[in-house]
């Protein structure tokens, strides 16, 4: 099966087992969160000098994108400090479960659930992405409501349902992580089939039961699972990219929502971000002003009307060209995961194109991170706006490339014949030569 | 559970830590530059400078330290040799003000940071034994000449004026031509009629007559006083008047033209945003230009425009610096 399971080695079998060292990133990620709010709300407000600014939308934002994902799948929510607090409520304990904890328990509503939300939650940080990554309060006023949010909703709801339904970058991590290498699955089936307690899914705060888990999707890489099972069934393995899409993971729209939201999120911030168009920039900063509305709606027409109608008619092609059997329903959801490789390998194009280019703002933030004039590590004032390089072009059209290629072969994995493959392809063809356009021009 | 107080612990600690260090940071930052006022520059549609009046003694230092929370600003001093501070987004900078004269002085920005740039301004008022130096009312005031009214010249000339030719009749000249009262109080076109109904000099040619003005005009100046003023000019006036005195300068393009001497002084939008103002006059359209007096011209720039956007620059110039700027203006109509 070409797997290689991490729990089968002793250093990375202790590492992921014993709950300290997540533990102790966990809480220094959540201090370096508190730290951000703090940063956002009191430092500079120029945001070059913020490290609220640079941490969160260069280095943290590149970071998932360029090496969590890619490399982890969902790793970043193993390590996000976010459901930390509501957690410690939940389960009564920071580190392990210690009795009874607090909160209602209640079950989330069946008709929130699916990645409507969290494709909601993106479209709106799209709309004030403007406003929110070049203004330090705002950025430090989203994370402060988002972390009130998350222990209000685990005090009421049980486990992680705002990770599960509301977090727009949990949507964003768990759609992509599809094709991430990172696992957690059960090793032997006929061990839980045995096994009626079902520790792992008792544990399990993100609601899965690993023996059922046939995506990464919706499985945050906690490693409860792996440190409550009795008979050491679990293995947490290194997988070739792309397992989860093909023939035999099952789909729905919701997901294909999430994933044409993405990608209508990824076309839009690089012609407000990359493009040439002055006005366009100006429009989407001044939220609440008629240009701005002009622009949010376009935003919301692409996402909401352009790709998915895009999307539908390379559907209906599909159904027409395939066989009687199947529902427009069904090949929609089916055809889903195609968006995922197309979509990741857009936004790591598109991240290409100025995390380089940005990350000289990293050390100097360090260095004086409310831009109060500081020089603690003696690097304040080193930032230098880097060279956009000629190869970061070709990577970031190698990327495209690429991102067109696994969608065209993963489209053809999953349709009956090449001619049905064609409406789909077409599609991650115009989306690729879009993207092409906007990144390299 | 010994486990999970530790956990607990180093959960709190790790929080109190960065809690701690902000905190620290924020009083060691109060107490490290007590004495010193902080200024921030924003644009003014942002809010503009964040203080906007300092008080000092004379040859009291007085010290700034200075940002920026938009664009580049630059902070300088009217009246006074202070050199012109530069203010780079999310930098700090320090400075020290020191002044031997009692007075109001006015600092203000030297960038051209946006639309309403010139409303970036705050006064330092500086107490002192000295009397303050009374300075005599600008000639405009002393003259009572209305600023605001029309001022067309009854004559142009009719070919461009050569300065040097009209050098050659200086000996044939009144006296009253060199006094220096009046090459302030008139026009160069009043300067012109007058010496035309001089009757020693109607075998002159108009055309002649006007080398002549242009010559006086000259020598009322200097090449560094011009120099001076182009510079000057270059810096505060171009952006709206244009580097050739055009009236088109980058802040205005998109204005209305003038018309007339007509300005809607009861637009209230015309204070705070450029609603309702036009685009400056043609400084080199002689009609204009050689109808005004130096007192004029001056007293226009000390004063500014009235409703036309034009800022004042009583506070900032020297009369030195006005005189050259006005020397400088002249140089657009010969």
């Amino acid at each position: 099966m070409n797997r290689i399971d991490l729990t089968r080695f002793p250093t990375t079998n202790l590492l992921l087992r014993s709950r300290w060292p997540q533990f102790l990133i966990r809480a220094i990620t959540l201090a370096g969160f508190v730290f951000t709010i703090l940063a956002g709300l009191f430092g500079s407000v120029v945001g070059s000098h913020n490290f609220a600014i640079i941490f969160v939308w260069i280095a943290w934002w590149s970071a998932l994108k360029l090496f969590f994902i890619p490399f982890g799948g969902r790793s970043w929510c193993s390590i996000c400090p976010i459901p930390m607090p509501g957690e410690w409520m939940q389960k009564r304990g920071v580190f392990s479960p210690t009795g009874k904890g607090f909160g209602l328990g209640k079950r989330w509503p069946k008709k929130l659930r699916g990645n409507w939300l969290q494709a909601g939650g993106f479209l709106l940080i799209g709309l004030f992405g403007a406003v929110t990554l070049t203004s330090a309060k705002v950025t430090a006023i989203i994370l402060f409501f988002i972390i009130a949010l998350a222990f209000i909703l685990s005090l009421i709801f049980e486990r992680r349902s705002f990770c599960n339904y509301l977090c727009p970058i949990g949507g964003f991590t768990g759609l992509y992580a599809q094709a991430g290498p990172v696992e957690v699955r059960v090793k032997d089936k006929q061990v839980c089939a045995e096994h009626s307690e079902k520790t792992c899914y008792t544990a399990c705060p993100w609601g899965q039961y690993p023996l059922a888990l046939k995506s990464s999707a919706d499985c945050g890489l906690c490693m409860e699972c792996l440190r409550v099972c009795p008979s050491d069934n679990i293995a947490v393995n290194l997988r070739p990219w792309g397992s989860d899409l093909g023939q035999n993971t099952k789909h729905n729209p919701g997901e294909v929502f999430l994933g044409l939201v993405m990608l209508a999120s990824v076309l839009v911030d690089s012609v407000v971000f990359l493009g040439p168009w002055g006005q366009l920039k100006t429009a989407a900063y001044e939220v609440g002003s008629l240009p701005w509305l002009i622009f949010a709606g376009v935003f919301l027409v692409v996402s909401l009307g352009v790709l998915p109608g895009l999307y539908s008619a390379a559907m209906w092609g599909a159904v027409r060209l395939g066989s009687a059997k199947t529902t427009f329903r069904k090949t929609l959801s089916k055809y889903g995961q195609v968006l995922v490789p197309l979509g990741l390998m857009a936004w790591i194009a598109f991240t290409v194109s100025f995390a380089f280019v940005k990350f000289s703002y990293v050390l100097p933030v360090i260095s004086d991170p409310f831009g109060w004039g500081w020089n603690l590590i003696g690097m304040s004032g080193t930032a230098s706006i880097g060279q956009s390089t000629s190869w970061s072009g070709w990577i970031q059209i190698l990327l495209l490339v690429i991102g067109l290629f696994w969608a065209s072969r993963v489209t053809q994995q999953i349709s009956e014949s090449k001619r049905q493959a064609l409406p789909i392809i077409a599609f991650s063809g115009v989306f690729t030569v879009s993207m092409l356009w906007l990144l390299i021009g | 559970m010994k486990k999970e107080v530790l956990a607990r612990f180093l959960v709190v600690f790790f929080v109190t830590l960065v809690i701690l260090i902000f905190v620290l940071g924020w009083q060691k930052n109060r107490s490290q530059h007590t004495g010193t006022i902080l200024i921030h520059a924003r644009m003014p549609e942002n809010g503009g400078w964040s203080v906007t009046s300092i008080t000092g003694e004379t040859n009291q230092p007085i010290n700034l330290r200075l940002t920026s929370d938009d664009v580049v600003h630059g902070f300088a001093v009217g009246k006074s040799d202070q050199p012109t501070v530069e203010l780079i987004p999310g930098e700090f900078v320090e400075t020290t003000l020191l002044f031997d004269e009692p007075g109001t002085y006015t600092y203000y920005c030297t960038r051209w940071c946006g639309p309403n740039h010139w409303r970036m301004r705050g006064t330092i008022d500086v107490q002192g034994e000295e009397a303050a130096v009374t300075n005599p009312p600008p000639l405009y005031l002393q003259l009572g000449i209305d600023i605001d009214a029309p001022h067309e010249a009854d004559v142009i000339p009719s070919e461009p004026v050569l300065l040097q030719k009209g050098a050659a009749f200086a000996e044939d000249l009144p006296a009253y031509v060199f006094e220096q009262e009046i090459y302030l109080t008139n026009s160069p076109a009043n300067v012109w009629s007058r010496l035309r109904a001089e009757p020693d000099l109607s075998a002159l040619s108009d055309e002649d007559v006007w080398n002549v003005v242009g010559w006086v005009w000259q020598e009322n100046t200097s090449p560094a006083a011009i120099k001076t003023g182009e510079s000057l000019y270059a810096e505060n006036c171009a952006a709206c008047h244009g580097e050739t005195g055009e009236g088109d300068g980058v802040m205005v393009r998109d204005l209305p033209k003038p018309e007339a001497e007509a300005h809607d002084m009861d637009d209230p939008h015309s204070e705070s945003t450029t609603a309702g103002l036009t685009r400056p006059h043609d400084l080199t359209d002689p009609d204009h230009l050689l109808g005004a007096s130096p007192a004029l011209l001056s007293g226009k720039i000390i004063r500014g425009g009235m409703g036309t956007g034009m800022p004042y620059w009583g506070p900032i110039f020297t009369s030195q610096q006005i005189d050259a700027l006005v020397s400088y203006l002249y140089t657009f109509a010969w």
